[in-house]
C-alpha cells in the first residue's frame, strides 16, 4: 500500500491551489452576491487543461487519473465550489459518460470538443417531479423512425446555460418503467429548448442552475447513448462517476473551512489567550481534522479503484455521502470558532457553509448514498 | 538566441525554518521545495519573449546545481515552458562553488538570467562571479528584458528612478521583482509532458567553496506585548529606562 502522490499528481494539486488562491480568491465573494458565472475563470481553467483532464489524449483530453482530478477538485473547493461544481458536472458526467459508453462517432463529434474545453457539457436527469425517484422519468423521448422526438421539463440542471452539449435522460416506452429509459446527446441550440430563470441559490452561486424546457425538440437516432433502453443504467453509472468529483468537492470544502479556522484559532484572543489555546476550539479543529481526512481518504480509496478499472460505485457512494455530511458538520463548526465573524461574509465561511448544504443534496442525496451502500452490502 | 535560466532549489517560502541540533545545518525534513521565486520570474519572462519575439529564442534551458533531490523542481520549471534541463551533479556549498558549476555550461548561451537573490541564503553573488568566470559584461536589478531585431534592452531600478541600458550579448541580466508580472501556472499538458523533455546530468567541475557555514542562529522571538494606561506616563518612562533600556 502506497500512501506516496506521484510528482505530476502533487504538481497538478500545486497548479489547482495557485490558481484558486491567486485567481478564484479575487472575486469569489462578489460572484457570490451577484449571482454571475466565472466565465473569465473558466476559460483560463480551460487553457491550463482542467476541462477534459480526465479524457484519454486520444480524445483531445488530458490523460490524467483520477487521483490527480480528485485533488485539484479538492484544491478548487477549498476557494469556490462554484467553480469546481462545474468542472465536476463537465468532466465527471458529460465527459466520462460519453467516453465510456459513447461510439466512436459521437466521441469524434461531441467528446473531443467537451474535452479540450471549446464546449461545456451538462447532465439533464432531475425533474420537477423525479429527483431521487430518478426512474419516474416525465420526458418522453418517442421514437419516429430516423429521429427521438422530446417534450418535457428537467429541473436544477447545472451548467444549463453555460453548456452547449446536454446529456439527456427521457422516457421512451413509459410501460417499461427504468427499462424504457434513453439517454441522448442534445445540442443545446436544438429548435424547442428553452431556458428557465436562473436559479436562485442558497449557495454556489456562482453556477448557472436552470430548468430547461423541450418541446418537440428533434434528436437524430445516432445521438442515443447505448442500446435502446440503456439511459437509466448509464445515468446511474455515470452518477457512480460523478460523485467522485462531488465527494472531492465536499473534502475541499470540509478542508477549505477547517484551513480558515485554524488560521482564525491561531489570531483570534479570548481570556487573554489565543482562542486555539482553549481545550473547548482545540478539540473542535481536531474533530474536523479527523473527519477531513477520513473524508479525503474515502475519496482518494474510490478514485484509486476507477483509475485501476475495478468496480467503485459503493466506494463512490461512500465517499459522497461521507464527505457531504462531515463538509456540513465540519463548516457549520467552522462558523462557531469564528463567532460573529463567521456569520458574515468577508470570513468565507458562511459560504462554505452554504455550499456544503448542497453537497448532501444534488447528484443523490446522503440519504440515496445511503440505499445504494445498504443494497451492495445486502443483495446478496 | 539561447536563453539559460540559473535556477536555485530552495525551500517554500512559508517554510518553518528549523536547524539541526547544534545549529551548523540546516534541517530539511518535511521541506517542500520550490524554484527560487525571482528564478521562476526569470523563466515567465524568457517563455513571454520566446512567444512574442516570432523564433528569436530558438532554446530555453534551466539549470540546478544540486543533487537528485532537485530534480522534481526542474521538473517544474520543465512543464512550465522550459525546452530542456540541466542538473549539475553536486551540493552547491557556496555563491564561488555554485557560479564556478554554472560557467561550464553557460559559455554556451547569449542571455543569461539569475534570480538577484535566492530566498533562502539570500546570497546575491553567484550573478556576478558567473559573468566575472565567462568574461561578459552583467547587469544587476533588472526589472525589464527586452529584445528587438536582436538587440537587447534592460532597466534597471536605480534610486529614485530606473534606466535603460542596452547590452552586447552574451551576458548575464540579475533579475528583481517586475521582470515579469507572476509566475505562470503549469497547464495538465505541460505537466505530462515534463519527464519527456530531457533533464541532462553534468558532472561537477573540480572546484572548493571559499567559505563555510559555521554556525546559524534564529532571529530571537518577539517579546510579549506589555499594555501600559495612558494616564501612567511615569511607568512607560520608567519601563522604556529600566527594561527595556532603550531610552
Amino acid at each position: 500500500m502506497d500512501f506516496e502522490f506521484t510528482e505530476e499528481q502533487l504538481m497538478i494539486r500545486q497548479a489547482a491551489r495557485d490558481y484558486a488562491e491567486r485567481e478564484l480568491i479575487q472575486d469569489v465573494l462578489e460572484r457570490d452576491a451577484k449571482a454571475e458565472f466565472p466565465t473569465r475563470h473558466i476559460k483560463n481553467l480551460t487553457d491550463l487543461g482542467f476541462m477534459g483532464m480526465i479524457v484519454d489524449t486520444k480524445y483531445d483530453g488530458g490523460g490524467l487519473d483520477s487521483i490527480s482530478y480528485v485533488l485539484a477538485i479538492e484544491e478548487i473547493s477549498k476557494i469556490d465550489s462554484s467553480v469546481s461544481v462545474i468542472l465536476s458536472v463537465h468532466n465527471s458526467l458529460a465527459c466520462y459518460g460519453i467516453e465510456k459508453f459513447g461510439i466512436e462517432e459521437q466521441k469524434e463529434k461531441y467528446l473531443k470538443p467537451l474535452a479540450r474545453g471549446e464546449k461545456i457539457g451538462a447532465f439533464l436527469l432531475s425533474e420537477p417531479e423525479a429527483g431521487s425517484d430518478a426512474s419516474m422519468q416525465r420526458t418522453l423521448a418517442e421514437d419516429k423512425g430516423d429521429y427521438y422526438l422530446i417534450n418535457g421539463v428537467k429541473n436544477w440542471i447545472s451548467n444549463a446555460n453555460s453548456a452547449s452539449i446536454y446529456i439527456v435522460i427521457a422516457q421512451t416506452y413509459p410501460e417499461k418503467g427504468h427499462k424504457g429509459i434513453n439517454a441522448f446527446i442534445v445540442e443545446k441550440d436544438s429548435p424547442g429548448i428553452s431556458l428557465g430563470p436562473h436559479e436562485d441559490k442558497m449557495g454556489m452561486r456562482s453556477s448557472d442552475t436552470h430548468s430547461v424546457m423541450f418541446t418537440d425538440v428533434k434528436v437524430p437516432k445516432e445521438n442515443r447513448i447505448g442500446e435502446d433502453g440503456f439511459g437509466f443504467k448509464f445515468a446511474m453509472k455515470a452518477l457512480g462517476a460523478g460523485r467522485i468529483g462531488i465527494a472531492a468537492q465536499a473534502v475541499g470544502i470540509a478542508s477549505g473551512a477547517l484551513d480558515r479556522s485554524i488560521q482564525y484559532a491561531k489570531e483570534r484572543k479570548a481570556f487573554g489567550t489565543e482562542i486555539a489555546n482553549h481545550q473547548a476550539i482545540a478539540f473542535k479543529i481536531s474533530d474536523m481534522a479527523v473527519k477531513v481526512e477520513n473524508a479525503r481518504n474515502l475519496c482518494l480509496k474510490a478514485a484509486w479503484l476507477k483509475d485501476r478499472g475495478k468496480p467503485f460505485s459503493t466506494a463512490s457512494s461512500m465517499a459522497k455521502q461521507y464527505a457531504a455530511d462531515i463538509a456540513m458538520e465540519v463548516t457549520t463548526e467552522a462558523v462557531q470558532i469564528h463567532g460573529g465573524y463567521g456569520y458574515v461574509k468577508e470570513y468565507h465561511v458562511e459560504r462554505l457553509m452554504r455550499e456544503a448544504k448542497l453537497t448532501q443534496i444534488y447528484e443523490g442525496t446522503s440519504e440515496i448514498q445511503k440505499i445504494v451502500i445498504s443494497r451492495s452490502l445486502l443483495k446478496n | 538566441m539561447k536563453i539559460l535560466i540559473c535556477i536555485s532549489n530552495v525551500p517554500d517560502t512559508t517554510t518553518k525554518i528549523r536547524f539541526t541540533t547544534d545549529n551548523t545545518a540546516f534541517d530539511t525534513a518535511g521541506i517542500q521545495w520550490i524554484i527560487n521565486p525571482w528564478d521562476e520570474l526569470a523563466l515567465t519572462r524568457a517563455l513571454e519573449l520566446k512567444e512574442t519575439t516570432g523564433g528569436t529564442i530558438e532554446k530555453i534551458t534551466v539549470v540546478a546545481v544540486g543533487l537528485k533531490d532537485a530534480e522534481p523542481t526542474l521538473r517544474k520549471a520543465l512543464a512550465i515552458g522550459a525546452d530542456d534541463a540541466v542538473r549539475i551533479d553536486a551540493e552547491p556549498k557556496d555563491a564561488f562553488f555554485v557560479a564556478e558549476q554554472l560557467a561550464q555550461i553557460a559559455k554556451d548561451y547569449d542571455v543569461i538570467l539569475c534570480g538577484i537573490e535566492a530566498s533562502d541564503y539570500n546570497g546575491s553573488a553567484v550573478g556576478g562571479m558567473l559573468s566575472e568566470f565567462l568574461n561578459i559584461p552583467s547587469v544587476s536589478s533588472v526589472s525589464k528584458l527586452n529584445i528587438e531585431n536582436g538587440d537587447v534592452k534592460v532597466n534597471r531600478e536605480i534610486d529614485g528612478g530606473s534606466e535603460t541600458l542596452s547590452t552586447e550579448v552574451p551576458f548575464v541580466a540579475i533579475v528583481q521583482k517586475g521582470i515579469a508580472l507572476e509566475p505562470r501556472i503549469p497547464s495538465m499538458r505541460g505537466i505530462m509532458m515534463a519527464r519527456k523533455k530531457p533533464l541532462n546530468v553534468l558532472p561537477a567541475v573540480e572546484t572548493e567553496a571559499l567559505t563555510e557555514f559555521v554556525s546559524y542562529e534564529l532571529p530571537p522571538a518577539k517579546a510579549a506585548c506589555k499594555i501600559v494606561d495612558s494616564e501612567n506616563v511615569k511607568e512607560l518612562i520608567d519601563l522604556l529606562h529600566n527594561e527595556a533600556k532603550v531610552i
